[in-house]
């Protein structure tokens, strides 16, 4: 932050708070609320464009299952539209539904999960949790997030390539990736964007957290979200990096004619293909892999943090066992590094390494476990109060579980063998990251827009929300267990060609109606949250939940230093006296 | 950062200075030993450890990691190791 | 300076590092992954295939010795750039970045001989595995020199501003950047026996 004083006055040298709060009222619009490099404006950014992407990835899955219900036919109104060359006579080609599948996934994951609990949650509130005027390093914030812009563009602009988007999965194998003729190679370069966001994102989080720490802020103090950032940023940081070099090789591959991948003597369509082969369609696998499980962790930790917030901040009793939850979360992104090739049971490897990282799989469910045995004890003997954020967040409990139970019968090679890459697998990740960590997210949206924006939400229609997702949500994944279990294979245009894919089918029109539904509650949150931007009840209050942590310590709003004065920190978070009456971090008195 | 004055920066240069000499007698090293075309694994033992021991030089000293707290190439240390273990995995893909 | 963002000239007192002396080993810490996945691929592709040249059957060893010693020396250059700050000899500190500089041109120079050799005889990345981990991995280390030459190019140029401003901050920046220098001259001290010796 600059030091000069352009004579605005003559104001104070004494306060350079104060000096930056006027230098930063001096700025132009552009600066302020575009290429601001204030970490709660860049905060948002991310949360609006993550939240925009999400529902563009939803929207990709509802064409598709359209598809999947009613194979063959053509798709109203949007079948027409969408032209001749991807919609033949209105039903959804083949290629097109690969198209919608690979970006499916990727949207959802890179361009809408993780920019916004890590971009949006991460950088909004990590520096004020820590008690923090702003992230180390605000320009580098603020360039994070134009990379990871471009980087969306670049892969929105995919579609409208010749030959379409990526289609061969968000996993992106080798050799049909390599041979694809379509806009792989554009998806490829905003992999490189995104990841080089993350990548500069997470130094920022941890230096912040580890140095800009007020006075008082050991980090056996710090609020389990400032945990799960730090822990998630050490995982981008580690492991995105194989990723974008196996990004570099298939990209080499593609358009530099190389064999990285392509093994010797392949055929494509009759006729052999003219390189130098001797590349390995493996190699690929483990270097995308070695990304891809930390990543999942990546989805599931942050959302681990904002459940542990709000439930502390609506039980009206300490969080149980917090050194045990810390511990466990450290445990978890240690070993999220040593299990990736659970993946790639069915590859062919030894059975030496396949137990190997079969024991891992089993080991690394023990956290998860303790995580969640603490959230219960939280639980136990509370005097809860159902605030809508709150519904979400113990939601979240039975969901996580059921996507982390179903996970041991994937991780165990023996039972993997009949449902790897079937609908089993669809159903036990997307139970993690659907109810899981998307509940999680909309329940941290609710929790904090009353301090970031200074106005309440409708009560009313939050609680419809809830009750419309979390029920249609489990009528899309809950019977992908069964579908899974019957031998549907996953990424399947139209699974009645197979016999027990059409006595499966029924279960697909079931799905297709859910999601719809899904759709249709979502329009209760999109109209909340922008409506009451204006029309909401004003929050003048500090500390409308009753929090613990120093984000209830700020101004509501936060204004563009956060705290007037730097604050300090006197206790561990979510402590509360015999009489259930919040004792906040930065309270001196008992 | 601990005590900068002039003096004990002129010790440093003295230091810098020798491990120069000692980084481009090990590359004379590692190049001549390349010459004797021994059989494989010796020759990739050989060489990684020679790299090995420029790379902690140039670590150590030019980086500075020898006058760093504990706790940084504590750090580093376990990364490292983990890192060799990462690299060994790949020998039984 | 700041009561807004405090450690960014002196260290914090639990670290014992700088803000920015953090980042810049975090973020080494993730290009020690990049060019990990990288060496890995190396050892996965070369023991997965049928044959596979000798380095020294195939490159230039005498060309890549002598720019071993041009980026060893510019390491120690750069260093001591670092150290004439803290004496606050100005003068010697351009002249030692401004020869880490002019080093590293030479070793892209020399580079560019190879890699002209190369395909003079018909040696592409497309032409074979070793010569696509070859281009790679060594294009890859040059990309990195040619960011490194940017850095310290705007640090001996129009960033040396700094030093009459604020010469801690300035001297934290130059070490930095010579953090960042050291590092690539720590992926050539593995990539130079890996490719060109073995």
């Amino acid at each position: 932050m600059s030091h000069d004083s352009h004579g605005h006055g003559g104001h104070g040298h004494g306060n350079p708070l104060a000096d930056a709060m006027e230098h930063y009222s001096h700025l132009s619009f552009w600066r302020k609320y575009v290429f601001s490099t204030d970490h709660k404006v860049i905060g948002i950014q991310y949360a609006v464009t993550a939240m925009c992407f999400l529902l563009v990835g939803f929207g990709l899955m509802l064409l598709m299952r359209w598809q999947l219900a009613f194979p063959g036919e053509p798709l109203p109104v949007i079948g027409k539209l969408l032209g001749e060359a991807l919609f033949p006579g209105g039903v959804m080609s083949p290629e097109m539904y690969n198209q919608l599948g690979a970006m499916h996934g990727t949207i959802m994951i890179f361009m809408g999960v993780v920019p916004l609990s890590v971009g949006g949650f991460g950088n909004y509130l990590l520096p004020i949790q820590v008690g923090a005027h702003d992230m180390a390093f605000p320009k580098l914030n603020m360039m994070s997030y134009w990379v990871y812009f471009c980087g969306g563009i670049v892969m929105m602009l995919s579609f409208l390539m010749p030959g379409g988007a990526a289609a061969s999965g968000w996993t992106s194998y080798p050799p049909l990736s390599v041979i694809a003729s379509n806009a792989q190679s554009w998806w490829l370069v905003g992999m490189v964007f995104l990841i080089t966001s993350s990548l500069l994102g997470s130094v920022n989080t941890i230096v912040t957290a580890i140095q800009l720490r007020v006075k008082g802020l050991n980090f056996f103090r710090f609020p389990v979200l400032v945990w799960a950032q730090l822990i998630t940023a050490f995982l981008l940081l580690l492991a995105f990096p194989p990723l974008e070099a196996a990004g570099v090789l298939q990209l080499m591959d593609r358009v530099a004619g190389t064999s990285f991948f392509l093994p010797s003597g392949l055929v494509v369509s009759g006729e052999q293909l003219h390189v130098s082969g001797g590349g390995n369609p493996l190699l690929w696998q483990h270097l995308f892999w070695f990304l891809a499980h930390p990543e999942v962790y990546v989805l599931i930790l942050p959302a681990v943090g904002i459940v542990a917030e709000i439930l502390c901040t609506n039980t009206r009793k300490p969080l149980y066992g917090y050194k045990t939850l810390v511990y466990s979360m450290i445990f978890l992104g240690f070993t999220s590094f040593i299990v990736w090739a659970h993946h790639m049971f069915m590859t062919g490897m030894g059975t030496t390494l396949s137990s190997f990282f079969q024991a891992t799989t089993m080991i690394i469910s023990i956290p998860s476990v303790i995580i969640l045995t603490t959230f219960l004890l939280t639980l136990y003997g509370a005097s809860i109060r159902y605030t809508v954020p709150m519904l979400f967040a113990v939601a979240f409990l039975p969901m996580f579980a059921i996507g982390g139970l179903t996970g041991l019968p994937l991780g165990l090679t023996a039972s993997d063998i009949a449902l790897h890459d079937t609908y089993y697998v669809i159903g036990h990740f997307h139970y993690v990251v659907a109810p899981g960590t998307l509940f999680a997210l909309m329940a941290g949206v609710y929790h904090w827009y009353p301090k970031v924006t200074g106005r309440m939400f409708n009560q009313t229609l939050g609680k419809i929300h809830f009750w419309g997702s979390i029920i249609a949500i489990n009528g899309i994944f809950m019977p992908m267990f069964f579908m899974g279990l019957a031998g549907v294979s996953r990424r399947l245009y139209d699974q009645t060609t197979y016999a027990h894919g059409k006595v499966a089918q029924p279960l697909n029109v079931v799905m297709s109606y859910a999601a719809w539904s899904l759709a249709i509650m979502q329009l209760p949150f999109l109209y909340n949250l922008i409506v009451s931007l204006w029309k909401g009840e004003k929050v003048a209050a500090e500390n409308p939940w009753g929090g613990t942590t120093l984000e209830w310590a700020t101004p509501t709003p936060p204004p563009h230093v956060n705290f007037p004065a730097t604050p300090e920190v006197f206790r561990e978070p979510y402590q509360y006296n015999s009489a259930r009456q919040i004792m906040p971090q930065f309270s001196k008195e008992n | 950062m601990s005590g900068h004055s002039p003096e004990e920066i002129k010790k440093h240069v003295k230091t810098y200075i020798m491990v120069f000499g000692a980084l481009i007698f090990l590359t004379i090293v590692t190049v001549g030993i390349s010459y004797i075309h021994l059989p494989v694994e010796q020759a990739v033992l050989l060489a990684l450890t020679v790299a090995t021991i420029k790379a902690s030089l140039v670590s150590l000293f030019f980086m500075h990691l020898s006058n760093e707290k504990k706790i940084i190439y504590g750090t580093l240390g376990l990364t490292g190791i983990f890192f060799v273990f990462l690299m060994s995995i790949t020998l039984y893909l | 300076m700041s009561a807004l963002i405090p450690y960014i000239d002196e260290p914090h007192p639990v670290t014992g590092v700088t803000n920015g002396k953090f980042g810049t080993w975090l973020f080494l810490a993730s290009e020690v992954m990049l060019f990990g996945a990288l060496f890995s691929t190396y050892i996965i592709l070369r023991t997965g295939s049928t044959s596979w040249p000798h380095g020294y059957e195939v490159l230039n060893i005498p060309m890549g010795t002598v720019n071993t010693v041009i980026l060893i020396t510019s390491s120690v250059t750069m260093v001591l750039a670092w150290a004439s700050l803290k004496m606050n000899q100005f003068g010697k500190f351009k002249l030692f970045l401004g020869t880490t500089i002019l080093l590293s041109c030479v070793f892209l120079v020399i580079k560019y001989f190879e890699y002209a050799a190369k395909f003079q005889h018909e040696h592409y990345p497309w032409s074979s595995t070793y010569f696509a981990i070859y281009f790679t991995m060594t294009g890859l280390h040059g990309i990195h020199i040619i960011g490194g030459i940017v850095v310290n190019g705007y640090l001996w140029g129009p960033g040396s501003k700094m030093w009459k401003a604020n010469p801690e901050q300035f001297a934290g920046r130059v070490e930095c950047a010579g953090l960042y220098w050291h590092f690539v001259d720590l992926v050539w001290i593995f990539l130079f026996p890996v490719l060109y010796l073995l």
